[in-house]
């Protein structure tokens, strides 16, 4: 056989070796700087993308890092060196009990430092007696685990930043996302799935060219409208049809984070299902099915890995969206099991917190720390989600 | 086969075989376009019948009256009659499971679900109410074994069935239409997706199976029409030029028209 190939035909092992000049033109190939240049181009934009992904969560991820590592400390200092020992004690000592870098401490000036050691003195003097005021709050003990603090019957999870004694359980705020989402999903995922299923399938012509934009419309609502909308007209509603004493509630915010899902499920459910073969629904219906078992039992399962991952997406949107639960979520940081109470979910409190909060505090840091949680979550989430999709698709594909 | 059955005597007129589907003065519209043109013709039991003709002359859509598949198209309107086993299948009081049941399909490009094999026939049976596995397994193996792909995929029975080359496929695929029994077989083209090999396995298929049910088939290959069919109709732009015993067809047609296109002189 290669001796039949034309002279100038190389196998493509040898001419992908046989590069020449700069653009890694191979031999028989022409010269193209504009497709070398938009080539490259591309690759750069994709790989910058990528590479800002990463600077974003390193750069949360800093911000956080000293918590981690436990160089935090909110544990009220009892003792204290008297001012007057500025001079007798080594200036290392001075440094390190003010807690200043090497360059910071030689750049101040004696009197300066005799100040600073004087307003520690009184901040220690005038520490609380609390005997909670000793414990270090960010220490993980105190971030995962119930607490029983001063003035509470029992053990319990406390999100109380701002306060004599600030606290910090992330269960609270955990469980708090976990609820509105999973309300949001329990409402949307059921919707947005009949509907694709129904526009991509049952649906004639006419009403799939009205219903498909108009869902996907709900999609360019800003979220402070909807979240406007559960706060003074849904909430109210909610509250006189359930008979309930407080307003706003886990299922409250969680309807409405669903309808900012159901287009984004919708939308590419609906993809997924209509880009199943047509052949397959015409052998269903040549068997003799009704257009809704082929739409079940062939089309459906033949979309799974499309419609999964609109679930998953959707997920994503629903455990990052913001402003709704900022709204309409109460922002109580509650933990129980009933959907009827008040939730604060990780979103908001950032949002709500963050820009009060002083730079470089134990506060300021264990915000970050809920947005490096927020963002290994998600990330998790969609390789899991990958992973499975792949294993999916193989099989629908005919392989093992 | 062809001594099977006479030769000369035009179907309306023969005997036996009884004929199975009759069509009286059929046009089908889609909108306004005409694209069949007051159709007449009866199909017997137990024999091939080839639709032949150039694209587009409506011997496709013909076939797809037959188990209404014609009734997915927006804007599709029918006149006339059509018949099977003396029952009007337009008739409003048709279910067309019922008929889609006893009139099976196979289509040009083979399209396997993207189940298992065995999930693949079963599919049919498990639609129309059968739970029992013991039934099911036993008419698994009767389908396939009817398809003649048994031997080749028995030991791969719960493997996805997209991992069949496109012969085996096409196998599957009248597997699973004959696994509900059918009384009428439609082929719309289903060798013209294949290699000569797989072409030959599915004309002996269609062949063989001819013996249990009445097989309609639309092929673009004369060639193939002219090996496994008994009767073939030529259609030209929606209208039915000329029905007859194939070997006449072919050999001493009646109709200019039909001789210049079984002789290659069009289409």
């Amino acid at each position: 056989m290669p001796n039949s190939l034309p002279a100038h035909v190389v196998p493509a092992a040898t001419s992908s070796r046989r590069t020449a000049g700069w653009m890694g033109i191979r031999r028989g190939h022409r010269a193209r700087p504009g497709e070398w240049l938009a080539e490259h181009a591309i690759f750069a934009v994709a790989l910058s993308t990528i590479l800002l992904i990463f600077l974003i969560f390193v750069f949360v991820g800093r911000e956080a890092l000293p918590l981690v590592f436990g160089k935090v400390s909110t544990a009220a200092v009892r003792t204290f060196i008297p001012p007057a020992d500025l001079d007798r004690l080594p200036p290392e000592t001075i440094r390190e009990y003010l807690g200043l870098s090497d360059s910071d401490f030689k750049a101040k000036d004696h009197d300066t430092l005799k100040l600073l050691m004087e307003v520690r003195a009184e901040s220690a003097q005038e520490a609380s007696t609390d005997r909670d005021a000793g414990i270090n709050t960010v220490s993980w003990r105190y971030l995962l685990r119930p607490h029983q603090w001063t003035g509470y019957d029992k053990p319990s999870y406390i999100w109380q930043p701002v306060s004599g004694i600030p606290k910090y359980n992330l269960v609270p705020l955990v469980i708090g996302s976990l609820k509105a989402t999973l309300v949001a999903m329990l409402f949307a995922v059921p919707i947005s799935l009949a509907a694709a299923i129904y526009v991509s399938q049952l649906a004639g012509g006419r009403v799939r060219e009205w219903t498909k934009p108009i869902i996907e419309m709900l999609a360019g609502i800003p979220s402070v409208v909807l979240g406007s909308f559960a706060l003074l007209v849904f909430a109210p509603a909610f509250k006189s049809l359930f008979g309930l004493d407080s307003l706003l509630n886990a299922t409250v915010a969680g309807l409405c984070l669903g309808l900012t899902c159901i287009p984004v499920i919708f939308s590419i459910a609906e993809d997924a299902l209509t880009s199943v073969p047509r052949s397959y629904t015409q052998a269903a219906l040549a068997l003799g099915a009704s257009r809704w078992q082929a739409a079940w039992q062939v089309v459906l399962p033949a979309g799974l890995p499309g419609v999964f991952a609109a679930v998953v997406l959707g997920f994503g949107r629903a455990l990052g969206e913001t402003m709704i639960v900022l709204i309409a979520s109460g922002m109580a940081s509650n933990v129980s099991w009933s959907f009827l109470d008040s939730v604060r979910t990780l979103t908001a409190t950032i949002a709500a917190e963050l820009g009060e909060t002083p730079f470089g505090g134990a506060h300021y840091r264990m915000l970050f720390l809920l947005g490096a949680l927020l963002f290994t979550v998600t990330f998790f989430l969609n390789l899991t989600a990958d992973l499975i999709l792949h294993r999916l698709k193989r099989r629908l594909e005919g392989g093992r | 086969m062809q001594q099977e059955f006479p030769i000369v005597p035009p179907p309306e007129t023969s005997s036996p075989p009884p004929t199975l589907i009759d069509v009286a003065g059929l046009s089908l519209f889609y909108g306004s376009h005409q694209a069949l043109k007051d159709i007449s013709l009866g199909i017997s039991e137990r024999l091939v019948t080839a639709f032949i003709g150039p694209s587009g002359c409506g011997k496709s859509t013909l076939l797809r009256c037959f188990n209404r598949m014609n009734d997915l198209i927006d804007n599709v309107r029918i006149e006339g009659r059509c018949q099977i086993g003396g029952e009007d299948i337009h008739a409003p009081e048709v279910d067309v499971i019922e008929l889609r049941k006893r009139v099976g399909m196979v289509f040009q490009r083979s399209n396997p679900f993207p189940k298992s094999i065995y999930e693949n026939v079963a599919y049919g049976l498990r639609l129309h109410g059968t739970r029992d596995r013991r039934v099911l397994d036993e008419t698994v193996e009767r389908s396939l074994r009817g398809a003649a792909l048994w031997d080749e995929v028995k030991d791969r029975l719960h493997q996805s069935a997209l991992g069949l080359s496109g012969g085996q496929q096409q196998r599957l695929c009248i597997a699973r239409a004959i696994a509900i029994r059918p009384e009428i077989i439609l082929m719309d083209e289903p060798a013209s997706a294949l290699d000569p090999i797989a072409t030959m396995k599915i004309e002996e298929l269609i062949v063989e199976l001819k013996r249990e049910f009445t097989i309609v088939i639309v092929t673009h290959n004369m060639q193939q029409a002219s090996r496994i069919s008994d009767r073939t109709a030529f259609f030209y732009l929606g209208e039915l030029i000329e029905y007859d015993a194939t070997p006449k067809i072919f050999t001493q047609p009646g109709k200019r028209q039909t001789e210049d296109y079984v002789t290659g002189r069009f289409g």
